[in-house]
């Protein structure tokens, strides 16, 4: 098996453990990766300590992005709020154990954008150029 | 039907130097994606190296010998381009920078000064974004109204559509010739014919059909086409626009500048002729030069050849593909389709098959392909698409498929 597919990626790829919508949520965003049409949803449940209780996507989009949002979501639940924010493109690649040269980063990269977007609300959010270069 | 043997594969296949890149050591480049841009043989290369070596200087007006020879070459490819497509003169060629512009510059141009809130132009549901948006940008200007001719689910177009829309008394019917995801040819002469039946002109985007078919502007009586250099041996940078004389006349200039003007006083200007007229600015002189040796070089080798030669492999292409299970592919039949195979790969997504297509050096494009309409259509947000050209061959075919197993073999 070579490195870009993993045996975790393939895995997450094919059974999300995390995958679903959460209905009442504390906050929900959605976005796309315009370059390929990769799109992913997350919703979030936030408790009033600023704790990330539950967390799901959906989405479309090839291996790397689906499966780092379903990696991504499993790192959050449990994580204060603050901690959410903290999180940067370094994170991601830790969670994929992978190096991504720069077309499949923003494939990896796209749940964080939509997660930076719900938790700080739009006019903060990076776009995923900005992400990339981070 | 004329068979690949009509064409020298081995001996074209040598006159372009980019086929023997190794995309890493000891795996060959399979380049499967001429539809998004083709390769260019040595004969243009070094047709525009020479330009740049001993020939360049700026057209028009220069008297001296560079100069001159330069106005000559370049307005002596315009000539060779207008017969590649048989125009009656080569003053309906208008050079552009692709054929986005080509579309955009009959939008904002012949668009504005003939249509009103209320107009109807008609399109189709397979048109690449560039025949789209344009239009899109003008009936959210001016309120014009943009009609569809549908795609079947076999995707070719519903022409029993196009006599409704036409009631609807269009000013334009603007639609692809060939379409960059399905590879469905149109039948254009048809729709030219009942366009103007309908008292409608007829614009059509070549810039997958020019490659591939001979072009006729004349014998299908077309308005205006549109197609880029690059996708036909030539240079990136260069689009072309052929209309027929007395629309390009009557049609106000495009971008202001030098070059398009015949006098200019502080406050006012009066234009040059046609083609001049929308070819503001100094031109992509070297890539026109290029576009010249790269239609030369079609010539050669003949039109009907290498039409016969991509549908072959298409047809091939097809076959194959059909073989692999969990492959669904774009599109209709080889009966109204050449030059591409886009399809998707059950459990794969498209990204992910044109990745490791990559590692087995076969160079695919994945996504929707600036049609994202069509795949909408479809119900499916990307494809990948594999695009074929003069220097494929059935070899090249079969190393697709042979990757596509590896695609399977990971996700199982």
């Amino acid at each position: 098996m070579d490195d870009l597919y993993r045996e975790v990626i393939i895995d997450r790829y094919q059974n999300p453990r995390f995958s679903g919508t959460l209905d009442p949520h504390t906050h929900s965003y959605e976005d796309d990766n315009p370059v390929c049409g990769d799109h992913i949803r997350i919703d979030l449940r936030v408790d009033d300590k600023d704790v990330v209780t539950e967390a799901k996507f959906t989405g479309e989009g090839c291996s790397i992005s689906q499966a780092s949002a379903d990696l991504l979501m499993e790192k959050i639940t449990g994580m204060p709020v603050a901690e959410v924010r903290k999180l940067a493109k370094q994170d991601i690649l830790d969670l994929l154990g992978i190096e991504l040269g720069p077309v499949r980063l923003k494939c990896a990269l796209l749940s964080l954008k939509v997660l930076k977007g719900g938790v700080y609300g739009l006019d903060e959010v990076m776009s995923l150029d900005e992400l990339a270069e981070s | 039907m004329a068979e690949t043997h009509t064409m020298d594969i081995k001996r074209i296949r040598a006159d372009f130097p980019v086929l023997d890149v190794e995309v890493k050591p000891g795996v060959k480049l399979v380049y499967l994606d001429s539809g998004a841009t083709s390769q260019k043989p040595m004969q243009v290369i070094e047709r525009m190296n020479q330009y740049y070596r001993a020939e360049n200087a700026n057209i028009h007006r220069g008297v001296h010998k560079l100069a001159e020879q330069a106005t000559e070459d370049y307005e002596g490819a315009r000539g060779k381009i207008a017969k590649f497509i048989n125009a009656a003169k080569s003053k309906e060629i208008v050079f552009t920078r692709n054929a986005t512009e080509s579309v955009n510059l009959v939008a904002h141009t012949w668009g504005r000064a003939n249509l009103q809130a209320g107009d109807v132009v008609v399109l189709t549901e397979m048109e690449h974004h560039a025949n789209l948006v344009p239009w899109q940008m003008l009936a959210n200007e001016r309120g014009i109204r943009l009609e569809f001719i549908p795609v079947t689910e076999g995707g070719v177009l519903d022409m029993s559509a196009l006599p409704g829309l036409l009631e609807l008394k269009p000013k334009l019917v603007s639609f692809t010739a060939m379409s960059n995801v399905l590879g469905t040819i149109t039948p254009v002469a048809e729709i030219v014919k009942a366009a103007h039946a309908a008292g409608a002109l007829a614009m059509v985007d070549g810039a997958q059909s020019v490659p591939h078919l001979p072009t006729d502007v004349q014998a299908l009586d077309i308005d205006f086409l549109v197609f880029s250099s690059h996708k036909m041996l030539g240079p990136t940078g260069l689009g072309v626009l052929y209309g027929k004389e007395a629309l390009l006349e009557a049609m106000p200039p495009f971008m202001g500048g030098g070059d398009m003007i015949k006098r200019v006083k502080l406050r006012e200007f009066s234009t040059a002729g046609v083609p001049h007229k929308f070819e503001a600015g100094t031109p992509a002189i070297a890539e026109v030069i290029g576009l010249g040796a790269a239609v030369d070089y079609l010539n050669e080798i003949g039109m009907d050849a290498i039409a016969a030669h991509d549908r072959e492999l298409t047809a091939y292409a097809l076959e194959r593909l059909e073989e692999v299970p969990g492959v669904w592919i774009f599109g209709p039949g080889i009966e109204h389709k050449s030059s591409n195979a886009s399809f998707t790969l059950k459990g794969a997504h498209p990204h992910d098959v044109a990745e490791i297509l990559n590692r087995h050096g076969v160079a695919t494009r994945a996504g929707h392909h600036c049609a994202m309409p069509v795949h909408e259509k479809f119900g499916v947000p990307a494809t990948t698409r594999a695009s074929f050209y003069l220097y494929n061959t059935k070899e090249e075919i079969d190393t697709l498929v042979e990757a596509l197993y590896q695609v399977k073999e990971i996700f199982k």
